[in-house]
């Protein structure tokens, strides 16, 4: 029982990761209706950012909240701005082209962020700062809760009810909605899509590098190819929740992390993640616009 | 023209064939100096650099100096596959260095056997390497003998009775090791009562680790690279497992306990080298590398040396610089005093050495043990 509880907390606090990252996915998806493959790369530059700062600043040794909100806040600044660079140099040109062009110039982006991130950061793994103490508040037999397993999921859940927020009832939430729909009446209504193109790239940027931060704290190895795996995984939650859905995104990182889990607990940890992927395949093929993603009726 | 333009244009691969230059012997090395686990690469190369350096300092082998060409794999096997064929077929190299994955090795070890080049491996342990073709060599020993080494070592020192394991399932070293810990520790008497795998480049390994933790083992023996072991260590001590944590050459990086910070202190590995050993060979070793680099060479680095000092060795004895000849040579090495202990080539091209454990402290390691085969 203890070990069922504590798989289940380990699921979680994994699958709170996949669930931050898959945010930044289902969020460029919802308004652009493509995939930012650079997106996990970002969130890699995030990563890099903070431990510089770290080092500049001279808080690798300080954990405490100070230093967490400060690297938070630069993490989320770099992310921010990394994202708005790609959007204006990559993207915005491909804005009338095929969707294929701009889907192909992501991975395009994303290779190009990954290598030049060997070239300017070194490809051996860096060491993250220690930036909060990370404490076992929960002891109970063999079971053990650290603060850094909910830390994340917290985060993910708050990111999520934010995102909502934003997206549903403010202004600039509804100017998305519109661009979404139908980008040509949006700007004759008033709305400037490209501003609110690049603020949906902001917003989603600055999730990862919140992830970024998050995740360094827990797994305290950076390396330029960080992304890569963690970046599928979270690409695959955000289509199995049903890419677009906010909500979505948080359900799908979250089972994502358990089916990992259970499987490595329960069933064999050789074929982890054979098993994991062919769970959501099954899911996948009883509902195919993901758990909580709409059907959309292609117009001819 | 335009016939004249592509003449001159598909000759060019030719001619650079023919830049060859007599008064050199140009020796080819391939590594990870990017990727994953660069420091293995990197380390290498300041080995095989300071050897080269060093006689070519001396005026170089039969008045030729050597020239050194090393080529980045970036960590992958296809990648590795790529720079040794160019190595061979443009560079026109006359022996080939590297590589420290077994299953890089591997995957290049066909090439060279193919051009007839000889191939010295400083550290790929896998047995299969040198199985290839009688033109693969290697400078370290074999899996069998460091899986070997820590189940005697577990159970002979630490009285270890019931062993977890948990290996890199796509890494031929890892499993390799681990299958020949399972086999010997079951002859010395002991038993298996988990075996978990994980992969390289994941970060959590907490599934596993739970796992492991409700079979209550005596010891956990970890046959794989530094940068996942650190995370496994800190994930271990997390989840409240304190039993000693076992594993191989694999872990020899100072990256080890900046990434597992206290939770990797104490825990035991077996290894090619100590720099705290009190041979004067090594010692001496030591010296000149801190001289050249400003720091103190880890395993790799003195693996690297001494495969380059057998090949430098080798090409000396041969008649003429040909990769026959140099093979033949190379095969003949008999107690050659290296930076890694006393080393002869077997009839299967392997090493024929001695081992050592240590444990980790911090940025050192503290020599325990010296297990001989």
């Amino acid at each position: 029982m203890q070990d069922f509880v504590q798989h289940l907390v380990n699921g979680l606090s994994l699958g709170s990761i996949y669930a931050l990252i898959a945010l930044g996915y289902t969020m460029v998806y919802g308004i652009l209706q493509m995939i930012n493959f650079a997106h996990s790369d970002v969130y890699m530059v995030g990563a890099f950012a903070a431990y510089y700062a770290a080092k500049w600043l001279g808080i690798e040794n300080q954990p405490g909240l100070m230093s967490l909100a400060t690297l938070l806040v630069v993490s989320m600044v770099a992310c921010a701005l990394l994202g708005l660079t790609i959007e204006r140099l990559a993207y915005r040109p491909l804005r009338k082209a095929p969707k294929l062009n701009i889907l192909i110039t992501a991975i395009g982006v994303s290779l190009f962020l990954q290598y030049a991130g060997q070239l300017v950061f070194g490809a051996d793994p860096k060491v993250f700062p220690e930036v909060m103490p990370d404490i076992t508040f929960f002891q109970w037999g063999d079971l053990s809760l650290r603060s850094s397993d909910f830390t994340v999921l917290i985060v993910a859940l708050l990111a999520m009810v934010g995102l909502h927020f934003l997206i549903h009832h403010t202004k600039i939430g509804r100017a998305m909605r519109a661009v979404s729909q139908n980008s040509s009446v949006a700007a004759m209504l008033g709305v400037n899509p490209d501003r609110i193109v690049a603020m949906t790239f902001v917003v989603g940027s600055s999730l990862a590098g919140v992830g970024s931060v998050l995740v360094g704290m827990k797994y305290p190895k950076i390396e330029p190819l960080m992304g890569m795996m963690i970046g599928l995984k979270a690409f695959v939650a955000a289509v199995l929740g049903g890419i677009g859905s906010i909500p979505g995104a948080v359900l799908g990182g979250l089972l994502m992390g358990l089916s990992e889990e259970m499987v490595v607990a329960y069933l064999s940890s050789t074929y982890r993640d054979a098993l994991a992927f062919g769970i959501l395949i099954v899911i996948l093929l009883l509902k195919p616009a993901g758990l909580l993603g709409r059907y959309q009726v292609e117009k001819v | 023209m335009k016939k004249l333009f592509f003449a001159i244009l598909f000759s060019l691969p030719l001619l650079s064939g023919c830049t060859k230059s007599g008064d050199e012997i140009r020796v080819g090395e391939f590594g990870s100096l990017t990727g994953n686990d660069a420091t293995f690469g990197l380390s290498t190369n300041k080995g095989i650099r300071l050897a080269i350096d060093e006689v070519n300092e001396k005026g170089g082998i039969k008045g030729k100096k050597i020239k050194l060409i090393t080529l980045d794999d970036q960590g992958r096997d296809t990648e590795a596959v790529q720079v040794v064929t160019r190595l061979i077929t443009q560079e026109n190299v006359v022996a080939v260095l590297g590589e420290v994955a077994s299953s890089r090795s591997k995957a290049a070890a066909p090439i060279a056997q193919e051009y007839k080049i000889p191939m010295i491996s400083p550290s790929s342990t896998n047995p299969e390497v040198t199985k290839i073709g009688d033109y693969i060599f290697r400078v370290c020993f074999i899996d069998p003998f460091q899986g070997f080494v820590m189940a005697k070592f577990a159970s002979e020192n630490l009285k270890v009775k019931k062993a977890a394991i948990l290996r890199d399932v796509k890494n031929d070293y890892s499993v390799g090791l681990a299958d020949v810990f399972a086999a010997d520790l079951k002859k010395m008497g002991g038993e298996i009562i988990a075996d978990l795998s994980y992969q390289a480049g994941d970060v959590d390994f907490k599934a596993q680790l739970t796992q492991i933790r409700s079979k209550a083992p005596d010891a956990i023996f970890i046959p794989g690279y530094y940068t996942e072991v650190g995370l496994i260590a800190q994930q271990a001590r997390d989840l409240g497992i304190k039993v000693p944590l076992l594993g191989g050459d694999g872990w020899d990086s100072t990256k080890l306990s900046e990434i597992g910070k206290e939770a990797i202190d104490g825990a035991y590995f077996s290894n090619h080298y100590t720099s705290e050993s009190t041979d004067p060979v090594v010692r001496d070793f030591i010296t000149r590398f801190q001289a050249k680099y400003g720091d103190t060479p880890d395993g790799l680095a003195a693996m690297g040396y001494d495969a380059a000092r057998i090949l430098i060795l080798a090409m000396e004895r041969a008649q003429e610089i040909k990769p026959n000849l140099i093979r033949d040579e190379i095969a003949k090495t008999k107690d050659f005093a290296g930076a890694t202990g006393k080393i002869s080539i077997n009839e299967n091209r392997d090493a024929v050495k001695s081992a050592v454990v240590v444990q980790v402290q911090g940025k050192s390691n503290k020599f325990v043990t010296t297990i001989h085969p």
